[in-house]
């Protein structure tokens, strides 16, 4: 995974010095998602500008994808089957690298920009994530739980996929719209923008976002992993306080 | 009205939430028991972890079982004895009980486990409550051929090392009580419940304590044995929301006072055959839920 990004970044890198190609000049609405009381979810706006090195776009067709995601994390998925009646979790997979969030926005449907083994390469659209299996299960069975681990998550807006999500102004100004939902896991996330010109990635940039709880929320969070004790003992007192309080309240006459 | 739950990681609207607490609440001062058997399926059902769900319904059910206990302490209704007895299995059955969780979480198979207990728990206990209240009511005809209650079990008088314990009126080995309490200690890491619905009906007909004591003494073991839960998931799952039991509690407690004044208007056979109704639809729903397709196949959790 960071190799690839290694790669991916010297791909990039010498392309973006050099001039002679386009370069991307990328920026998130905020970099910094704050998780308060009310927070209902929020939609990022990713937008840049594409700088091409004659000022002018020059002929044909631009695309721009851009990929945000979230932290990687180990997970099971779990299969339900019917046993003696009852429906119960049966087979199970484990995936090493399975991002939290994962959402992409593009310009044009993924699979009309590049051909399969780029989007592979760049980890665009949903089929193309590297979820890392663990275990010898068979490949049709481990296709079967990426597809219940995609959809459920898709479900919960956890993974989306914009096909037209990126609006090209003028051929110089993007912009995207990514809608992170309230059940977003915190930790760092990236935003990575791909140009595209005849199937071939030509630019990419990356901007890191920042998912956290803060305020009251925060506090509470980091308590009950921190001092679980004490935040125990303070979970039972005021337990005890609001009923201790409420049956004084309602004693009077 | 959204409000984020740290804990839980996702956003609710508060007031349906209160409202839940409250419609528990009135429950509990209507007929005396914690409701936890309604809460935590109704925040699983709404999309609540359900670890979570288990360990802030035994918060919520703390402090609603307080003013409970405090009632029944002013009219001498509670064994302390026979109630730190309890206790102490409760508490050591709260921590196998969340050794359990734990390991059923692992394998996968808390949620269909859970939903077992709840359908065995719920179904026998409705299927006698309501034939018991329907009796009671003259709806049903008591059975002719029933033997007279026995005042003890005889596996219990069959006991080793006898206590008095003068408040319930027995003549018993504390073991009985001890085995009982470790029971519903469990029952209450395991499903979130405070376990009066299944501890009432043991202690009048398995140990046979005197009716006064019996109600004010489950709500003495349940009060120390959701805070023991309580403390046991915070240190171990971390899975006690504080914001989604003050919540709950917020309706609850007030819900309780008014269910407490309207209990005195109804009949209190007629409270019991609604309760039996109500345990009885829960005990289906889950049933329905183990035994239907569900929408959902995959489940994913994280390691």
């Amino acid at each position: 995974m960071r190799l690839l990004r290694v790669l991916l970044l010297m791909l990039v890198v010498p392309l973006a010095l050099g001039q002679a190609e386009p370069r991307l000049v990328p920026e998130v609405s905020n970099r910094q998602i704050e998780i308060r009381y009310s927070f209902t979810g929020e939609e990022l706006l990713l937008y840049g500008a594409i700088v091409y090195p004659r000022g002018q776009p020059p002929e044909g067709v631009t695309d721009v994808v851009v990929v945000l995601k979230g932290p990687l994390e180990r997970t099971v998925v779990r299969e339900k089957q019917k046993v003696a009646g009852i429906w119960m979790n049966v087979g199970r997979t484990r995936f090493r690298s399975a991002p939290a969030f994962y959402a992409v926005a593009s310009s044009r449907p993924i699979n009309r920009i590049v051909d399969e083994r780029t989007a592979a390469i760049y980890e665009l659209g949903l089929g193309n994530l590297q979820l890392s299996p663990g275990g010898g299960a068979a490949t049709d069975e481990l296709r079967r739980f990426e597809a219940g681990l995609i959809d459920l998550r898709r479900r919960d807006g956890l993974y989306a996929e914009y096909p037209a999500g990126v609006a090209i102004t003028e051929g110089v100004l993007y912009t995207a719209r990514i809608s992170v939902p309230a059940r977003v896991p915190v930790g760092s996330y990236t935003a990575e923008t791909f140009l595209i010109r005849d199937g071939r990635v030509v630019a990419g940039a990356t901007r890191d976002i920042q998912i956290e709880k803060l305020g009251f929320e925060g506090f509470v969070a980091r308590a009950a992993e921190r001092w679980s004790f004490t935040y125990g003992v303070a979970a039972v007192a005021i337990s005890l306080l609001l009923g201790f309080g409420a049956s004084a309240v309602f004693a009077r006459p | 009205m959204d409000l984020y739950l740290p804990i839980a990681g996702l956003s609710v609207n508060a007031l349906v939430i209160i409202a839940l607490g409250g419609v528990v609440g009135l429950l509990t001062g209507m007929v005396g028991v914690g409701g936890g058997f309604l809460t935590t399926p109704i925040l699983i059902f709404y999309g609540i972890p359900p670890s979570v769900a288990v360990a802030s319904s035994a918060t919520q059910i703390t402090g609603t079982s307080i003013s409970g206990v405090l009632a029944h302490r002013r009219r001498k209704g509670v064994d302390y004895q026979m109630g730190g007895v309890i206790i102490a299995g409760g508490v050591i059955g709260a921590l196998v009980g969340v050794f359990l969780f734990r390991l059923l979480q692992t394998i996968g198979q808390i949620d269909t486990v859970v939903l077992i207990l709840y359908v065995v728990l719920l179904g026998s206990i409705g299927i006698l409550m309501a034939r018991e209240a329907a009796t009671a009511l003259g709806y049903l005809k008591p059975k002719a051929s029933e033997r007279p209650p026995r005042r003890h079990n005889p596996i219990v008088a069959a006991l080793p090392f006898r206590w008095r314990f003068y408040r319930s009126g027995l003549y018993i080995s504390p073991l009985a009580p001890f085995i009982l309490g470790i029971f519903s200690g469990m029952l209450t890491a395991l499903l979130g419940v405070g376990g009066g619905f299944v501890m009432v009906p043991a202690m009048i007909y398995l140990l046979g304590m005197s009716a006064q004591v019996v109600v004010g003494t489950s709500l003495l073991q349940i009060l120390f044995v959701t805070a023991a839960t309580t403390m046991v998931h915070a240190t171990t799952t971390r899975s006690v929301d504080i914001v989604l039991a003050v919540l709950l509690l917020l309706g609850s407690v007030v819900g309780a006072q008014y269910g407490a004044r309207f209990a005195q208007t109804m009949k209190p056979e007629l409270l019991r055959l609604m309760l039996a109704i109500l345990v009885l639809v829960v005990a289906l729903r889950m049933f329905l839920q183990l035994t239907w397709q569900p929408e959902e196949i995959y489940t994913v959790q994280l390691l």
